[in-house]
């Protein structure tokens, strides 16, 4: 029989504690609907994610009904559109990121991600065109979340891309510049990029999945920092430990869920993403958990130290709670989207040199951060290459969703509303990495990609 | 499938009467009960199967937590695996 105190402890964490499962998110392959005609792919595909997700939300919605936990997102993932739309043309591909659009709308989720480009190694005529087409996609349409893969370990940097990306992002910006340049808030460059994330806007399909699959992101920074807040004097190894354990009972719950989830849609269960994800909700904040550790303000010196351990501790507690652990896994650092990075950076103490290096040893990269309107787009692809390297170098993924505020400057804020949140400007170098970035190429492999 | 009920206010007459009324009238068993009233505040923690119950689980919560509200208690309904899957290896 349960106990007083573990029963109180759950309702605790859902209840005040804003734990919750971030989002479900169905993978389904595209990979059949392939068409040259592209008013047929894009009707094949329409009528298969319509097919397999119509039920999602409604699921989604019984499952949290039944056991009484929040399920905030329910969301779909597809194939990269680069691989499966061969010879496009640029209007082709605004035509079937309308189709994903359409599609969306029809299962009532809020994002569908996967119009996406591999272009590791070097990118084929649909990838630049899926690419060239960005501006136009993010701005015509609401719900549609495009990845980028500019670099993995083994391939080495594809400068070209990077280059690329930086002037792309910079278009986009002015293409929603009406509406504080959110088609960047869409968009995320990626090294290592994994196959199975369930969270946004990185999410996509990959090619080594099966038909249908169901992903779900876990989430609860409240209920950590709640647990550390508990031991005020405790030597680091204990906190080091209550994290493992807090990770334990919350992916525990996420696991639960997706079996659920599973059963009831008749989909194999593909993994639970760990992540510890933030809102802006006051007390859903991973800048908390550093500054509940010891730090007067997220940002200052330490800040690395303390994220490396969350991020660990949070990767060994939740592993031994699900059968299968995927995606990005580990604490996500969203500027915008977390009460106390938001404070940390409007304050000055968080920087983006800090945030760079904090990306070391936590998941996912530098994460909704609004940078200067009149930032140059070289400026912005050295700030992606900076980023890629960190993570080509350790073997692990790294991303940049930036957005260049299209008008405003340091000072100003720009505002997203709802999980995006807000972002304070934060400033960039002033000199100039034009002549690196314009000499292109692929900056080669590490040495330590040759395992064989 | 099995339910907990957990309870948490100001203690007054009345309490396990009307909740355990609110049970019987949509067929749900109860199992166990645990409870105390410490310094004036009532806790309880229900057991109950709700197998038999014709009414939408997630309905019978409803009920059971605005009647909580009526009485000045915090109530809350969830499923037993929920507390399973956390506690429980």
């Amino acid at each position: 029989m349960l106990n007083h105190s573990d029963i109180m402890e759950t309702i605790k964490m859902i209840d005040e504690e804003h734990l919750d499962i971030r989002t479900i998110t169905m993978g389904i392959s595209l990979l059949d609907c392939v068409d040259r005609d592209p008013d047929q792919f894009c009707e094949r595909i329409y009528e298969k994610i319509t097919r397999l997700a119509g039920n999602l939300v409604a699921t989604g919605e019984e499952i949290a009904r039944t056991y009484g936990i929040p399920i905030i997102n329910k969301r779909v993932s597809v194939t990269p559109i680069g691989l499966v739309t061969p010879g496009y043309s640029v209007e082709d591909m605004v035509k079937v990121a309308h189709a994903l659009q359409r599609a969306a709308e029809a299962c009532g989720i809020n994002f569908i991600g996967g119009f996406s480009a591999l272009v590791h190694k070097a990118a084929t005529e649909s990838d630049l065109n899926l690419i060239r087409s960005l501006p136009r996609v993010l701005k015509e349409t609401t719900n549609v979340c495009s990845s980028i893969n500019v670099a993995t370990t083994k391939a080495g940097i594809n400068l070209d891309a990077v280059k690329l990306m930086g002037e792309i992002i910079k278009e986009c910006a002015e293409a929603t510049a009406e509406e504080d340049s959110i088609g960047c808030a869409k968009l995320v460059v990626f090294a290592n990029v994994p196959e199975d994330n369930p969270f946004m806007a990185g999410a996509f399909h990959g090619v080594g999945e099966g038909e249908c699959v169901i992903n779900v992101g876990v989430s609860g920074p409240g209920v950590v920092s709640s647990a550390i807040k508990k031991m005020p004097d405790a030597n680091i190894t204990e906190i080091a430990d209550v994290v493992k354990k807090t990770a334990f009972k919350i992916t525990r719950m996420g696991q639960m869920v997706a079996n659920e989830a599973c059963r009831r849609l008749n989909v194999p269960f593909g993994i639970v993403d760990l992540s510890l994800a933030p809102t802006p909700a006051v007390g859903d904040s991973v800048a908390h958990i550093l500054e509940e550790m010891g730090l007067e303000r997220c940002g200052t010196h330490g800040t690395t130290a303390c994220l490396a351990l969350l991020n660990d501790a949070v990767k060994k507690g939740g592993t031994m709670a699900s059968s299968h652990v995927g995606g990005l896994s580990g604490a996500f650092i969203p500027v915008s989207e977390d009460a106390g990075m938001i404070r940390a950076a409007s304050e000055g103490v968080l920087t983006l040199d800090k945030l760079e290096a904090m990306t070391a040893v936590c998941s996912v990269g530098l994460d909704m951060i609004a940078i200067p309107g009149d930032t140059s787009a070289s400026t912005i692809s050295a700030i992606i290459a900076d980023e890629i390297s960190i993570g080509v170098i350790n073997n692990k993924t790294t991303a940049v969703r930036v957005i260049p505020a299209i008008g405003k400057g340091v000072g100003d804020v720009v505002e997203f509303g709802g999980l995006l949140g807000e972002a304070p400007i934060m400033p960039v170098h002033q000199e100039s990495s034009e002549k690196f970035i314009n000499r292109g190429g692929r900056i080669p492999a590490p040495i330590h990609s040759l395992r064989n | 499938m099995n339910a907990v009920i957990s309870v948490i206010g100001r203690d007054c007459v009345g309490i396990i009467a009307r909740l355990s009324a609110i049970c019987a009238e949509n067929n749900i068993n109860i199992n166990d009960i645990t409870q105390k009233v410490l310094h004036e505040t009532f806790t309880m923690i229900m057991w109950v199967e709700v197998r038999s119950s014709e009414k939408h689980f997630a309905d019978f919560a409803k009920e059971m937590e605005e009647a909580g509200k009526e009485m000045g208690l915090i109530i809350h309904v969830m499923h037993e695996d929920v507390f399973d899957s956390m506690h429980r290896i």
